[in-house]
């Protein structure tokens, strides 16, 4: 499996992306510039965390216009597997990939802890790895993660099995107390009606390795590893 | 020619920083504070001098851009 990840003025979880692919496929990912126009032949791209272009704007909303997002989405349309984590989701909303917004947190503040999510479909090559209805453990750090889109746009999303996790409770349960942000139906997660291109608020790069504390982010690599053996 | 861009939140889509203000408002004892929204407001000096011109341009900025029509709506005042 070929990786690539993108770099952006402002990235700050791009390494980490990489440590963690590297981890569990093998193979180091390529660092690609934003500024480059040109990806390499990749199987997987992973938009990294971060704050891209000082969230100037709106977040994610430069980075959705630099010259290498063109390309991304070029691949994605080919099939190649696109994961947008934290920034990464915003700059794929933004380009218009996925669909909906990111907005300030409801409480409008920034978090960083550990929340649990509850694995909504297996029926991806990013979330395979797990168990439908499985709860795990991945931390957050972000200001602007609170989930919206129109009504409409929910119901599809749900109708067509593209919510890949929700925020929960220990039991499993989307309470409102469980959602940190805000998110429209405690959605953390959601796919593209191709099922390659996955966004998602949380950070599974951050805990794939045992030093850091867990590995529920690990199977989301070993997913995607599986889908190329 | 100015381009004067106002940038909102579209009705039905909740603002937690301008209820904050609102809240913050009533705190210093500004009663009758009925609701506050709040926005961006940008402004652009462009080459273009033709209004008639200019206003599908700066649209189109908004709609590329200045503004995600997901959740905003924009405003557009052309001068000079």
């Amino acid at each position: 499996m070929k990786a690539a990840v993108i770099v952006f003025p402002g990235s700050n979880c791009d390494r980490d992306a990489a440590t963690a692919l590297e981890l569990i496929t093998g193979r180091k990912p390529q660092m690609v510039w934003h500024g480059d126009a040109a990806l390499p032949d990749v199987d997987v791209i992973v938009v990294p965390g971060g704050f891209s272009y000082g969230d100037y704007l709106r977040s994610g909303a430069m980075a959705a216009h630099s010259p290498i997002m063109a390309s991304v989405k070029a691949a994605a349309d080919k099939g190649v597997r696109v994961m947008g984590i934290c920034n990464g989701f915003q700059v794929l909303t933004e380009a218009g990939m996925l669909p909906g917004v990111l907005m300030r947190n409801r409480d409008l503040k920034f978090i960083c802890r550990d929340v649990l999510l509850r694995v909504e479909t297996t029926a991806s090559e990013f979330t395979s790895a797990y168990t439908k209805g499985q709860v795990i453990r991945i931390p957050v750090a972000h200001h602007d993660g609170n989930y919206f889109a129109e009504p409409a746009v929910l119901d599809e999303l749900e109708s067509q099995d593209r919510v890949a996790f929700r925020y929960c409770d220990a039991a499993g349960a989307t309470t409102e107390a469980a959602n940190p942000n805000g998110s429209q139906r405690n959605i953390a997660g959601i796919l593209n009606a191709r099922r390659n291109v996955l966004g998602m608020m949380p950070h599974p790069e951050r805990l794939a390795d045992p030093l850091l504390g867990g590995t529920d982010g690990a199977p989301m690599f070993t997913a995607l590893l599986n889908a190329f053996a | 020619m100015k381009a004067k861009v106002h940038v909102t939140l579209k009705s039905g889509v909740l603002d937690p920083q301008g209820k904050a203000v609102s809240h913050a408002l009533t705190a210093l004892g500004f009663d009758g504070v009925l609701g506050v929204r709040q926005g961006k407001y940008i402004e652009l000096d462009i080459a273009e001098t033709d209004p008639v011109k200019a206003k599908p341009l700066v649209e189109d900025m908004c709609r590329k851009l200045l503004a995600n029509t997901v959740i905003e709506n924009f405003a557009i005042d052309l001068e000079g």
